[in-house]
């Protein structure tokens, strides 16, 4: 099986238990990239990232390299790393901030090297405690060794890091709204147009938002080249990535697999990877890419861990996280807690997400409780048809941001795959699964 | 009136120092002001508006916000229990049962000796340790009913002290080294080296051609 074979990227030197320290990052290869980087005019650089396609893992899957070229030729740009990590069952990025802070700041400043940019934010979630001291602890020391600040390396390039502390919104992972946070405001997402970061961002100025993991990256494409990373994986999902499997499994954790080579069926069953469902049980669906996906069921196992793949079966790639559900899941109950996790989080500024969020929380929770009525089933997804219209894959969007249309995905997926559960809730009274 | 220590006062006037804009400080200084009293106190903010040349509608505008910044006093410990897809199928909501019993108050709740406060969470991306809570931030995964009672003797009993500071205590590693020069400075010398850049690309141009 391709599972092994290929050498981890972002977690290569993760099993030493000091991996965030300087002695042990230096001790594996740490700042060469950097050293390399520097020596290399920052358009070449760029150009490797653009050679490796390098996609973003923050959820969109948005090419890198193509998003800095868009910004070549503004004057004052920021760079501002996304570790707010916050979608439901993505801890990958989590992983990255307490046990490699040092990779995450050399490939901060790589592409702040690539861009020309002075100024570059790690906006960090506020809940990551030990994450917030180990990244501020690892800067001082990036710091202390000529690594970050003035003439780095003795290469004439000067750049400023700041650690930035979110303090608890979801919403701020949304790259908009976490420039609204890092300027000290409410988190409320920009309309796009005209707020795309690159155009108007960070204090009015183009900016690039790259996520945690795609700066972890940067080191190693930079000393291997762009072309090697690009020959993992397959099509346009190259590399390798970090892969985070939660629910029912019996091994759960983050595994790092080349791109495309895997299926979900191997993540969720090998042995050295989830090693299959607990306690002997079925598989009943799992959800590809976070909380915002929309579900499969077994029959989409087969599956492989590709972008294009998943996009054109029906639902996303999106964080990277895979949720598993055994047999004796009550789909009600997991669809309903989804919702409300949307509903307490929905920022307030459009009225399809604030609203629907609620009324569609109120209807599923009353089935769950077991006062249910037939009609609440069409009346559900009549509610979520508004919220984003036709619900279809990908999603309409009536809101600003796409919490919005994010809503649906559990309601409208867990309803059409198992329609029978929720009548038996609404007939019943109860529970299936007690 | 409550005051913010010296020492909180200079280290944010540090942190304002470090952005472009000084507001931009606005939601670490609330989190160091925090720390101080455990919560954001009328007087604090008002401290904060003052210092920062703002509005104390302002302040509390940008804190209320924020889950984490709390405008209502709390216990020393507050647990949040993760209740969030994947630590529900794990048994959240059981462990949130048995918290509530353990303690003797309902979510939302802080025990009348200001001891604990008790809250449900949203996903803490600590998933594959399910179900799992943080104290004041710092994390507790595979927690069985027995080991939520072991935690909370040991959180009572002060032998967790320096793990699990007390609540608003968030980052305690302070920030080293700097530019140490403005960031004016930094950008006309990038503007110069743009220029000597592109005088190299135009003269490889020129070799090429
Ligand atoms: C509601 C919402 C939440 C998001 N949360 C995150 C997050 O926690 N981390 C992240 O990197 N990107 C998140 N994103 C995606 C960001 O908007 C942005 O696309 C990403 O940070 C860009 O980085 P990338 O190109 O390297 O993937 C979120 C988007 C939305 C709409
Ligand atoms: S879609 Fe929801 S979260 Fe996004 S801006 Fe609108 S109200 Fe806020
Ligand atoms: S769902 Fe509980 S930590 Fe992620």
């Amino acid at each position: 099986m391709a599972l092994t074979d290929v050498a981890p990227i972002v977690t290569a030197r993760l099993r030493h238990p000091d991996s965030h320290t300087l002695e042990r990052y230096l001790a594996t290869g740490g700042y060469a990239g950097l050293r390399r980087a520097l020596r290399m005019e920052p358009e070449q650089v760029a150009e490797e990232v653009n050679a490796a396609s390098l996609l973003g893992r923050g959820g969109a899957g948005f090419p890198a390299g193509r998003k800095w070229s868009m910004l070549r030729k503004a004057p004052v740009r920021y760079l501002v790393v996304n570790g707010d990590e916050s979608e439901p069952a993505t801890f990958k990025d989590h992983l990255l901030i307490e046990r490699d802070p040092h990779g995450i700041i050399e490939g901060t400043l790589i592409a702040a090297y690539a861009n020309q940019v002075a100024q570059a934010f790690i906006y960090v979630r506020g809940e990551f405690a030990l994450g917030l001291e180990r990244m501020q602890t690892a800067l001082n020391e990036a710091y202390e060794n000529g690594a970050v600040g003035r003439d780095i390396f003795g290469s004439g390039f000067s750049v400023d890091i700041v650690v930035h502390p979110g303090a608890g919104a979801y919403i701020c992972g949304e790259e908009t709204a976490l420039l609204e946070s890092l300027e000290g405001k409410r988190g409320f997402p920009r309309i796009k147009p005209p707020y795309f970061p690159a155009a108007i961002g960070l204090y009015g100025e183009p900016t690039i938002v790259n996520n945690t993991e795609t700066m972890a990256n940067l080191p190693w494409i930079i000393q291997h080249g762009g072309h090697a990373f690009a020959a993992l994986g397959e099509g346009s999902s190259t590399g390798t990535r970090l892969f985070a499997l939660s629910g029912h499994v019996r091994r759960p954790g983050n595994y790092e697999l080349e791109m495309a080579k895997t299926t979900f069926r191997d993540l969720i069953f090998a042995p050295v990877l989830g090693g299959g469902i607990r306690g002997g049980r079925q598989l009943k669906a799992f959800i590809p890419g976070g909380a915002s996906a929309p579900w499969f069921g077994p029959d989409k196992v087969d599956l492989p861990l590709d972008q294009d793949a998943v996009g054109k079966a029906g639902s996303m790639l999106g964080s990277g996280s895979v949720i598993v559900m055994d047999d004796q899941t009550c789909v009600v109950r997991a669809a309903w807690r989804i919702v409300r996790f949307f509903y307490r989080e929905s920022c307030g500024q459009c009225t399809p997400c604030r609203e629907g969020s609620g009324w569609v929380e109120k209807v599923v929770r009353r089935i769950e409780e077991g006062s249910g009525r037939e009609e609440d089933l069409d009346l559900l997804l009549d509610m979520c048809d508004n919220i984003s219209p036709g619900l279809s894959w990908p999603p309409q969007q009536t809101t600003i941001c796409v919490l919005g249309p994010s809503i649906p995905s559990s309601i409208v997926w867990a309803i059409r795959m198992f329609r029978d559960e929720f009548l038996v809730h609404i007939k019943e009274g109860a529970c299936p699964y007690g | 009136m409550a005051r913010l220590s010296a020492e909180t006062m200079a280290q944010a006037r540090e942190l304002m120092s470090l952005y472009p804009d000084s507001r931009s400080a606005l939601v670490p200084i609330c989190h160091l002001a925090q720390a101080e009293e455990g919560w954001l106190s009328p007087e604090a903010m008002e401290e904060i508006a003052e210092l920062m040349g703002l509005a104390p509608a302002e302040v509390l505008g940008t804190a209320s916000f924020y889950e984490m910044l709390r405008t209502e006093p709390v216990g020393r410990y507050m647990v949040s229990v993760c209740t969030n897809i994947a630590c529900l199928l794990n048994g959240a909501y059981e462990l949130v049962e048995h918290a509530e019993e353990r303690l003797g108050i309902s979510v939302g709740a802080t025990t009348p000796d200001s001891m604990f406060s008790l809250e449900e969470a949203e996903c803490i991306a600590d998933c594959d340790r399910a179900p799992c809570l943080q104290v004041n931030h710092r994390f507790f995964g595979s927690v069985s009913d027995e080991r939520f009672d072991n935690l909370v003797e040991d959180l009572a009993s002060g032998r967790l002290e320096h793990d699990v500071p007390p609540h608003g205590v968030l980052c305690r590693v302070r920030r080293q080294g700097g530019l140490a020069v403005p960031a004016e400075q930094v950008r006309a010398e990038r503007a110069e080296a743009d220029r000597a850049r592109e005088e190299r690309a135009a003269a490889a141009q020129a070799e090429k051609s």
